[in-house]
């Protein structure tokens, strides 16, 4: 059965761009969906449940990233990543919901 | 095949497997395997992740009690990255499409990621390949087990890449096996270079990411005259470099032979060829290639890459060795070259717009007495062990020559009432290297006891180009007629005084140069050790006659092109093979 494609747009905010800790954070929150995940910026795209794929997008501060989702739970999935990242500005020590 | 371009830092070429060494001497063996071995290759790289996954836990866990949070997120993210199947799937592929060893799959991939980083401009981004080596270095750790490379036990015929060597690296070596060194970091007084001379092997430095792109066991071709690294050549650029080197060699050979000839043109004229040198050491070879003492003792060395000024008991040391190796042959030692650098740069508030017409050589040390009178002090001890001759930079005016003198009388009379022995007539000349030096030498002769014209910087600042900045590089070029005119000033004028001239520039070690320079009267050049057969046997193909009729034609031209041709004409017909 085919899941529409659900779609959005987030810029990094922090100052030090999207680095280890909250790529590792981002990694662990999409990992919790079954939905296929992809992360990416105009040049390329890579696994959203991968870290080297998530480092690897080297984004600096100021890049806007597009985060695509498609499977049952798509929808969820790319709110919380998206609201993740707009509540990031990766300084304050993030929420432990049981990672 | 990739070709890298670096800082050329000893001749020669070497074609052959290379060896990358980390800090900690991990090597990454040969890559290739038999395709029935793939999956045993498939299983080792499976088990060294759980076992890189179960210390890091382990770690982990540790930090967590500690209460070590900033740690334990770098094991979290490490641990992330082990766990992987992008990262994973990748290495396997690997293994499986080139048949290559779990080691070699583990360093490309994880070495092509890290490369990523380091093209990021933000600093911070650009650090994370530190934690991919890390990566690196434990999944390595767990597939080597505790084979540690143990450099003393090569057994085959390797050229090392490193990042940066490590005197305590190199002094393990089988030297019998390095056929060749290239690294990321350096200059030509890091210490790869210094051991790449001395081994008499080519090295090329300051390749930036070479060991990103490079793993072990890859085909590399060092080219130590053009300062260029090749990763996995072509079969046509190794034919081409195969017989490169065989040319290379077998002219190395030849000129070998003529070692012990002198340096003699064919109607006789004796030209005295002495050696360029940075480093003591270098003096042995500057001899074995039949160099007649040293026309130019460089000093810098002694100040870089270390974080205090070098003692007077430093300065002396060097010189004492150098004099050693040299026994009864002249030493020419110039009074430290410092400037527009890092070194000099570092001790100011505010960078120079300009270096180069900045705060540099003479003029520094003018204004920083005791470091230019703790070396004046070594080298006049050190006078009585051998021939030694003091020569000042970048003098611009008969002020500055007179002060610089002044201040080695000062140093002479603290000797003095030290009771300290020194050599009391040691002679004291100048670098002629910017214009107004060359075009007020005959005031300067009256003062010095010898010239050395440094043509590189000569040319530099009468054209007003920055040999270094490609956009204006073919601009700069000693056949220029202003540079030939301002030459031939200063020869005329120190002939005029019955002082001593050399020519210790670039220029005085390229054979397409040498007739003119003959011509125009010059009977001393100063070279690096390994041009110095090469201008020899160019010296004993021509006549005077010949080179007085070339340096005529040449005065008369007046373009650069035009003189440029004409000697490479000129050269290539006397002797073919050097071009």
């Amino acid at each position: 059965m085919d899941h529409p494609v659900c779609q959005t747009t987030v810029q990094i905010k922090s100052q030090n761009g999207l680095h280890m800790r909250p790529a590792m954070q981002f990694v662990d929150l999409a990992n919790r969906y079954n939905c296929d995940i992809t992360i990416g910026t105009e040049k390329e795209r890579g696994d959203a449940k991968s870290i080297m794929h998530v480092i690897g997008l080297a984004a600096t501060a100021g890049t806007r990233l597009d985060i695509r989702a498609t499977g049952p739970d798509a929808e969820e999935a790319v709110e919380v990543l998206r609201a993740f990242m707009e509540r990031q500005t990766f300084d304050e020590v993030p929420p432990k919901d049981g990672d | 095949m990739e070709i890298k371009k670096g800082i050329a830092v000893s001749p020669g070429v070497s074609i052959g497997r290379c060896l990358i060494l980390d800090s900690e001497d991990y090597r990454i063996p040969r890559r290739q395997i038999a395709s029935s071995q793939r999956m045993l290759e498939v299983q080792r790289a499976r088990n060294a992740f759980a076992d890189a996954v179960r210390e890091l836990s382990g770690l982990e866990q540790a930090q967590e009690q500690l209460g070590g949070g900033r740690i334990k997120d770098i094991f979290a993210v490490h641990l992330r990255f082990l766990r992987d199947r992008s990262l994973r799937r990748q290495i396997t592929d690997l293994i499986h499409e080139e048949s290559v060893t779990a080691e070699y799959a583990v360093a490309s991939v994880l070495r092509r990621f890290a490369a990523r980083f380091t093209e990021v401009k933000d600093s911070y981004i650009s650090e994370r390949a530190a934690d991919v080596y890390d990566i690196e270095r434990r999944l390595l750790r767990h597939l080597l087990g505790d084979k540690r490379e143990d450099l003393g036990r090569l057994r085959e015929e390797v050229i090392v890449v490193a990042r940066e060597l490590s005197p305590t690296q190199t002094a393990g070596f089988n030297k019998a096996f390095v056929k060749g060194i290239a690294s990321d970091a350096g200059g030509r007084t890091s210490h790869a270079a210094i051991v790449a001379r001395s081994l008499g092997i080519p090295a090329v430095v300051a390749l930036e990411d070479l060991t990103e792109i490079a793993s072990g066991g890859d085909s590399v071709i060092i080219d130590g005259n053009r300062g260029l690294v090749i990763v996995n050549p072509d079969a046509e650029t190794v034919a081409q470099y195969e017989a490169y080197s065989r040319e290379f060699v077998a002219l190395e050979q030849k000129l070998d032979t003529i070692r012990e000839k002198p340096a003699e043109t064919r109607d006789g004229v004796t030209i005295t060829l002495l050696g360029n040198i940075e480093f003591p050491d270098e003096a042995e070879g500057v001899i074995e290639k039949g160099g007649e003492g040293i026309g130019l003792y460089r000093t810098e060395f002694l100040y870089l890459n270390r974080p205090t000024e070098p003692s007077e008991e430093e300065h002396y040391r060097a010189y004492a060795q150098t004099l050693h190796l040299c026994q009864d042959r002249p030493v020419v030692i110039r009074t430290v070259d410092l400037g527009a650098d890092k070194y000099t740069q570092s001790k100011r508030f505010a960078p120079e717009p300009n270096p180069f017409l900045g705060l540099r050589s003479i003029r520094f040390c003018l204004q920083n007495l005791a470091m230019f009178k703790a070396q004046l002090r070594a080298i006049l001890r050190a006078s009585v062990l051998g021939r030694v001759k003091i020569m000042f930079p970048l003098i611009t005016n008969i002020q500055e020559l007179m002060q610089a003198k002044m201040i080695l009388h000062d140093v002479m009379e603290d000797l003095d009432e030290e009771g300290i022995a020194y050599d009391r007539r040691i002679d004291v000349g100048i670098m002629v290297e910017t214009p107004s030096a060359a075009l007020t030498a005959s005031t300067l002769a009256r003062d010095s006891d010898f010239f050395s014209i440094g043509t590189n910087d000569l040319t530099q600042y009468t054209l007003a180009v920055d040999r270094g900045n490609e956009q204006v590089s073919t601009l700069y070029s000693p056949a220029d007629p202003a540079v030939l005119r301002l030459v031939r000033t200063v020869i005329q004028d120190a002939y005029k005084a019955q002082i001593d001239l050399s020519v210790c520039g670039e220029m005085a070690s390229e054979p397409e140069y040498v007739m003119v320079l003959l011509g125009l009267g010059v009977r001393t050049l100063s070279l690096s050790a390994p041009l110095i057969p090469e201008v020899k046997q160019m010296i004993r193909c021509v006549t005077l006659e010949d080179c007085h009729v070339l340096t005529r034609k040449v005065l008369g031209m007046n373009s650069e092109r035009q003189i440029s041709n004409y000697l490479r004409n000129a050269a290539r017909k006397v002797l073919p093979e050097a071009f």
